[in-house]
């Protein structure tokens, strides 16, 4: 029934390649973005949680620290 | 650039953590008391505010929107604060959040008491509370995004992206489901009707696990457990995969409870498919909170707070692999209707909510309070009667989940059910509910032991209201990375960041839902559908009032199984005057769709008073009160023109005369249940619930009927 309605549809079997491709390449550029990020910013935002005031450290000198 | 000193807020902290642990006692206290029902029927002691019916969706909305709930907001307004280096934006906003999700929980507790229920799994609330939620859940959006742009720190740090993509997608979930036209003040119905209500219903329920239960407590994750092992998280690489990939792909998999049913079979697969992508993502959280723990293993032994939180993720990864094998079809013909899903939803409640809260819990107080946890003893033996009551609580349920599913499928050598009576299936599961509900009481004892430990180590200590703290401002000059822009951007811009979270949650749900409201031959129309009667009408009422959908399903599969037990399959078009649709999730009794004709009046009457008159043994309730209670004929008008303008063909006018039509079947019925020995009232709410089981299905057989 469905697939009746469907392949009335012109160059429907373009559609699940399409998605395909979306889907793909929102994967491939998230991966690419992520293993391009700086070291140095990863383990900042690592630490991130771990910075307490008590422990005697502003987050400028967070930010000194690790991105010299 | 000088250092500003500043405070954070504790006590909104404080205010909804005692609330999480009020509404979980609550919660659990009614999930223990139905779990027993479940054996001993009686025990809704003959009236209608406790009986089973009416008691789960407050069990569900306890659990996930009281405890739960308040659990992440108390997470999130401690995590925010610190990550983000500011006090939340405005105290007042805070408080208005705080005292209008309460109002909203007692709200539920007394109209779902009361049977005012739209019927829609864990959006069971009306319409007045629907909007309450609405304008309290965007207060706490706006105090977050407010928070999040008088930050000091220049990025969000991953919990954060975490708490965004909760609070859009739940806006998002709310409205889209709670689409519902008022009858009245406490009465609506479903804008939509029976296979697109159903679809767009578990597009909400499967995401309001994901978006509720899953990525907010994904977000304390990434920030407690670090804080309680004192290391950072495995890889932050991991982290930004796993957000996008598990926001991306979640929304997709919402047909997963809907397989082999009468929903177009292309939504069915695209939800298959998707689920089985999510293992990949959810792994990857699961492994980023256990590596995290890498090298301070031995730290788990001694630390109550990181024992919990390793049994959490574990439980996390162990309910995040079952649920993509769930929706398998071929596993999912065994597992759908029974107490399998109940062990499954179990593992991920008890386990990785549960579990995970008290971990945050354990370490939050002490912290608050400026003090040592009072009994690490204690803490730790609260982890073991937890841990043992998760495994006495599910592994019964799978026991009983693919018994009873096996039974129901077995047939003879000669062709016939083995157990054509239901009643036959349901009595050998007993035992197993004696079990799984010795497993709650663990469960729950536990949690009272953490009261008195988390009560001492307060008074142990002294609250610390505002903490104060220092931190220099946010310098948009001293940004100076220049690798791996894109995400950077993106994170320092936290509306941006909201939007593009909109964007990817909502192109599965556009996919899906659109298509099915759009292409007319999904619904194939069937002429002999008519609409409900005045009286059925009322009686389907009475039937959502009193929560028949916990128990019992409205959708045959076409199995044979199924069609030799309850007759011909369901399909799309007998539902489209159904607002709001009441498939049901789990078979505690046989299915209804084909009810209607299968035993007498009598019968029914008899049943509803007592059901272990007809069937000894049975464990449902009894519901002696519809005997005696009056009709309410008042609201027949209003229905019927709501229904309406929803669509549904009653001809103009036909208000006006609906009650005298009611009038005329009730007086039918009546007369053929005093004809058969029942001392029956046509006036009476059993006559219109009668009328109603009397119609279910019957328009197929009609048509079949008029087919000869």
């Amino acid at each position: 029934m469905l697939s009746d309605h469907f392949s009335g549809i012109e160059g429907i079997s373009l559609y699940p390649v399409i998605s395909l491709i979306f889907c793909f390449i929102f994967f491939a550029a998230a991966i690419y973005k992520v293993a391009r990020l700086d070291k140095k910013y990863l383990t900042r935002m690592e630490n991130l949680p771990l910075e307490t005031f008590s422990e005697n450290k502003n987050n400028s000198e967070m930010i000194n620290e690790v991105t010299q | 650039m000088q250092a500003e000193k500043f405070s954070y807020d504790n006590q909104i902290v404080k205010q909804f953590m005692i609330a999480a642990l009020v509404f979980a006692a609550v919660g659990m206290l009614v999930g223990l008391i139905i779990a027993i029902q479940l054996y001993l029927p009686d025990l809704n002691l003959g009236i209608p505010y406790t009986s089973f019916g009416r008691l789960r969706p407050l069990h569900t909305n306890a659990v996930i929107f009281a405890f739960v709930g308040n659990i992440i907001f108390a997470g999130v307004y401690y995590s925010l604060q610190r990550v983000v280096k500011a006090r939340m934006w405005n105290d007042k906003l805070s408080q208005f959040h705080f005292w209008g999700w309460q109002f909203i929980i007692l709200s539920a507790a007394v109209t779902l008491l009361l049977g005012i229920t739209t019927s829609k799994e864990y959006a069971e609330l009306e319409w007045p509370i629907d909007i309450m939620i609405a304008i309290v859940w965007l207060a706490f959006g706006a105090n977050m995004f407010g928070t999040i742009i008088k930050r000091r720190e220049k990025h969000m740090y991953v919990a954060v992206w975490f708490y965004i993509a909760t609070f859009v997608t739940i806006t998002v979930l709310h409205v889209v489901n709670s689409l519902e036209l008022p009858v009245s003040l406490f009465k609506s119905y479903s804008l939509y009707a029976g296979v697109q209500d159903a679809l767009v219903q578990w597009w909400y329920g499967h995401n309001a696990v994901a978006f509720f239960l899953t990525t907010p407590y994904l977000g304390l994750m990434y920030y407690f457990l670090p804080k309680a092992a004192n290391r950072p998280v495995y890889s932050y690489r991991l982290s930004i995969l796993h957000f996008w990939a598990l926001i991306f792909l979640y929304i997709w998999a919402g047909p997963h409870h809907l397989l082999y049913s009468a929903l177009p079979d292309w939504a069915q697969s695209l939800g298959t498919v998707f689920s089985i992508m999510l293992i990949a993502p959810s792994w990857g959280g699961m492994l980023n909170g256990l590596l995290t723990l890498r090298g301070a293993w031995d730290r788990v032994r001694d630390n109550p707070v990181l024992k919990f939180m390793v049994v959490a993720v574990t439980a996390y990864g162990m309910a995040t692999f079952e649920g993509p094998m769930l929706s398998l079809k071929s596993v999912n013909a065994i597992s759908h209707f029974t107490d399998w899903t109940i062990a499954h939803v179990h593992v991920g409640a008890l386990g990785w909510n549960g579990m995970l809260s008290f971990g945050i819990l354990y370490w939050l107080v002490p912290k608050m309070w400026g003090t040592e946890l009072y009994s690490k003893k204690s803490a730790n033996f609260h982890f073991w009667i937890s841990t043992l009551g998760i495994v006495f609580y599910a592994v019964p349920m799978y026991w009983s989940g693919v018994a009873q599913a096996l039974m129901w499928k077995q047939f003879t050598q000669l062709g016939v059910l083995q157990y054509p009576n239901f009643l036959e299936t349901t009595l050998q599961i007993i035992p197993m509910y004696i079990i799984r509900s010795f497993g709650g009481l663990l469960y729950f004892s536990g949690l009272l032991l953490m009261f008195h430990n988390l009560l001492m180590t307060a008074k142990n200590g002294k609250f610390i209201k505002d903490e104060e703290t220092e931190a220099v401002p946010y310098d948009r000059e001293a940004d100076k990375l220049q690798r791996g822009l894109i995400h950077r951007w993106l994170e320092k811009r936290p509306v941006k960041f909201a939007l593009l979270s909109a964007v990817v949650i909502l192109i599965g749900g556009l996919v899906e839902i659109v298509p099915t409201f759009l292409i007319k031959s999904n619904i194939p129309t069937i002429a002999a559908v008519k609409p409900y009667s005045p009286l059925e009408l009322q009686g389907r009422d009475i039937y959502i009032r009193e929560g028949c959908v916990s128990c019992h399903s409205q959708l045959i599969r076409p199995f044979r199984s199924e069609t030799e037990r309850y007759g011909e399959y369901s399909k799309a078009g007998e539902y489209v005057y159904d607002h709001p649709f009441l498939w049901g999730s789990k078979r505690t009794g046989p299915d209804l769709m084909r009810e209607g004709g299968k035993y007498s009046n009598l019968w029914h009457y008899l049943h509803l008073e007592d059901p272990r008159q007809m069937s000894p043994g049975s464990i449902m309730p009894r519901y002696a009160w519809l005997l005696e209670n009056q009709l309410d004929t008042t609201t027949t008008a209003s229905k019927i023109k709501a229904m309406r303008t929803l669509g549904v063909p009653y001809e103009n006018g036909y208000e006006n005369f609906a009650n005298r039509d009611l009038s005329k079947q009730a007086a039918l019925i009546t007369e053929d249940l005093r004809k058969s020995g029942a001392p029956a009232e046509a006036d009476k709410e059993i006559i219109a619930l009668i009328a109603y089981l009397q119609r279910l299905g019957t328009d197929i057989k009609v048509n079949k009927a008029g087919g000869k």
